[in-house]
C-alpha cells in the first residue's frame, strides 16, 4: 500500500519535472515546478523528514515560486513560438554533459549502502535538526546566514542605485 | 489494508472526519449570515430578514442561488487555469482543518510539525487568487492578483515570525501539545495562556492574519471602489461560491490557530455530568473562535481601507521589525530563565 502511494507521488514528481522542460508557456513551466516541489515534499515525508517536507513547501512553493509567478504575470510573456530556437548549439553540449551527470548519479547510487532501517541516525524531527544545526554544524549555518545577508544587501544596492 | 478498514480506529477516524468536516462546512455557511447580520446592525440596517425567522435560512437560499446561476467563462480566458483556480484556493483552505484540535479528542490527526503544516498549506492558497486573476485575462482581476501576491508574501513573514516567540515558550510545534502546555493557571485564577506572555506577538499575529485573509482594512486585492471585485471579477456561480468559501475557511483557520496558540485552545472550566464534560471543551473552542470572527466583522464594518503604499509600509516597517524584536527579547528571557 505504502509502496503504491510512493510510486504515485514519485510519478507525479517525475512527470511534473519533465513538464517543466517541455511546456512552451513560461507560466505552465512554473506551475509544473510547483507541483514537482509539492510532490517532492511528500516523498520527504516517506523518508521521515517531516520538517524538511514542510520547509520545502513553505520556502520554495509558498514564497520563491510565488515571486516567479508574480514576475511572469507582471511581464505577461507570450508563449514561445515553434522553430525559433536561438540556442540550437546547446543540445550538442547539453546531451553529453547530461549523460555524464547521469553516469555519476548512477555510479553513486550503485555504491550507496542501505541506511539503518530503524532511524535514530535519520531523525528528521524539528528538534533533532535544530540541535545538530546549533552544535555540529554551527559554523556552516552561520556562514550561510552571512551569505544570505550579503545577497540581501546586494539586492537592495542593485534595486536602489542612488541610496 | 482490509483489516485496517474494519478496525475500530479506522471507524473512529472516519466519524471524526465527518463531524469536523460537516461542522466546519455548516459553520462556514452560517458565517455569511453572521457577517451580513452583524454588519447590518453596525450600520443601522435590519440585514437579511425575509428567508426564515431572523433570515436564518438565508445561507440555504444563497447556496441554491449559486447553484442555479449561469456559469460564465470569459471568451479570452485561459479555460484550464480559470476552472482550476477556485479549486486551488478551496482545497488548501479546507486541508488545514485536518490538524486543528477542536477538543481533547476531536482532532483528525496530530503532527509533530503541525504549525508548519498549516503555514505551508495556507501559503499555497495564494495561487488560487493569483491564477484566478491571471486566467480571467482581464485588467482588474490581474491588478487584484498582483496586489494580492505582493501583500501575502509581505505579511506571511510577520505572521510566521510572530509565532516563533510562542514556540520558544511552549517548546513544541504540535498543536495538541501547544494546547496542553496552556492548561494550568497562574496564582490560581489567571489562565496560563500565551497571550499574557506574548501580548506583542498576539497583536502582530492578529494584524497579519487580517492581511493574510484579504479582509478589510487590508482587502486591496478586491477593493470594490477601484477594481470592481478584484481577482474574482469575472467569476460567477459556484466558482465564485468556492472563492467565498475559501475566504471564510481561511478566516476560521487563522482564528483557530490564534486560539490554539494564544488563548489556550479548548481549555476552560469543566463542570456538570459526564456528557457536559465531554462537550464543553469544544464549546469553549468555538466560543473563542467566535470572538475573533466577531472582531473581524466589526473591523470590516468600521475601518476604511488602507492605501497600498501604507499597507506595504505597515507590513515591512512596523510589523516585521516588531516581530523580530519580539523574538530577540523572548529568546533572551527564555535563555536566562
Amino acid at each position: 500500500m505504502i509502496q503504491l502511494v510512493f510510486l504515485l507521488f514519485a510519478a507525479v514528481a517525475a512527470g511534473a519535472a519533465i513538464n517543466v522542460l517541455i511546456q512552451k508557456h513560461v507560466l505552465y513551466s512554473a506551475l509544473s515546478l510547483i507541483l514537482m516541489l509539492t510532490a517532492m515534499s511528500i516523498l520527504f515525508i516517506f523518508l521521515r523528514a517531516e520538517f524538511l517536507a514542510m520547509i520545502q513547501i513553505i520556502v520554495y512553493a509558498g514564497a520563491i515560486m510565488v515571486l516567479f509567478v508574480f514576475v511572469i504575470m507582471l511581464l505577461n510573456l507570450p508563449a514561445d513560438e515553434d522553430g525559433v530556437d536561438q540556442l540550437r548549439w546547446l543540445k550538442f553540449i547539453g546531451i553529453p554533459l547530461g549523460l555524464f551527470f547521469l553516469f555519476f548519479v548512477l555510479a553513486t547510487l550503485w555504491n550507496v549502502e542501505a541506511p539503518p532501517a530503524s532511524g535514530t541516525a535519520l531523525n528528521g524531527s524539528p528538534r533533532a535538526i535544530g540541535e545538530s544545526l546549533f552544535t555540529d554544524y554551527l559554523l556552516p549555518f552561520e556562514v550561510t546566514s552571512l551569505l544570505i545577508l550579503i545577497a540581501l544587501v546586494g539586492a537592495v544596492v542593485f534595486a536602489k542605485k542612488d541610496l | 489494508m482490509i483489516e485496517y478498514l474494519t478496525s475500530y480506529d479506522f471507524i473512529v477516524l472516519m466519524i471524526k472526519i465527518i463531524i469536523i468536516f460537516g461542522g466546519v462546512m455548516g459553520a462556514l455557511a452560517y458565517l455569511t449570515w453572521i457577517e451580513r447580520k452583524l454588519m447590518a446592525r453596525v450600520q443601522m440596517r435590519p440585514g437579511p430578514t425575509r428567508v426564515g425567522p431572523f433570515g436564518l435560512l438565508q445561507p440555504l437560499a444563497d447556496g441554491l442561488k449559486f447553484l442555479f446561476k449561469e456559469d460564465v467563462i470569459p471568451t479570452n480566458a485561459n479555460t484550464f487555469l480559470y476552472i482550476a483556480a477556485p479549486i486551488v484556493s478551496l482545497v488548501p483552505a479546507l486541508m488545514s482543518f485536518s490538524i486543528i484540535p477542536f477538543g481533547p479528542s476531536l482532532q483528525v490527526t496530530d503532527l509533530n510539525v503541525g504549525l508548519l503544516f498549516i503555514f505551508a498549506i495556507t501559503s499555497l492558497g495564494v495561487y488560487g487568487i493569483v491564477l484566478g486573476g491571471w486566467a480571467s485575462n482581464s485588467k482588474y482581476p490581474l491588478m487584484g492578483a498582483i496586489r494580492s501576491s505582493a501583500q501575502m508574501i509581505s505579511y506571511e513573514l510577520s505572521l510566521t515570525l510572530s509565532v516563533v516567540g510562542v514556540l520558544m515558550i511552549a517548546n513544541t510545534l504540535s498543536l495538541a501539545q501547544l494546547v496542553a502546555s496552556q492548561q494550568d493557571t497562574w496564582f490560581g485564577f489567571l489562565p496560563r495562556w500565551n497571550i499574557f506572555l506574548q501580548p506583542v506577538a498576539f497583536i502582530i499575529y492578529v494584524c497579519s492574519a487580517v492581511a493574510e485573509t484579504n479582509r478589510l482594512p487590508f482587502d486591496l486585492a478586491e477593493s470594490e471602489q477601484e477594481l470592481v471585485a478584484g481577482w474574482h471579477t469575472e467569476y460567477s456561480s459556484l466558482k465564485f461560491a468556492m472563492f467565498m468559501l475559501a475566504e471564510y475557511a481561511n478566516m476560521v483557520t487563522v482564528s483557530a490557530l490564534a486560539t490554539v496558540m494564544f488563548l489556550g485552545g479548548w481549555s476552560g472550566p469543566l463542570f456538570g455530568p459526564f456528557w457536559l464534560r465531554a462537550g464543553l471543551p469544544t464549546l469553549w473552542f468555538v466560543l473563542k473562535i467566535s470572538i475573533f470572527i466577531f472582531f473581524y466583522v466589526l473591523l470590516r464594518s468600521t475601518i476604511p481601507r488602507f492605501r497600498y503604499d501604507q499597507l506595504m509600509k505597515f507590513g515591512w516597517k512596523v510589523l516585521l521589525p516588531l516581530s523580530l524584536a519580539n523574538i530577540l527579547v523572548t529568546s533572551f528571557i527564555v535563555a536566562i530563565s
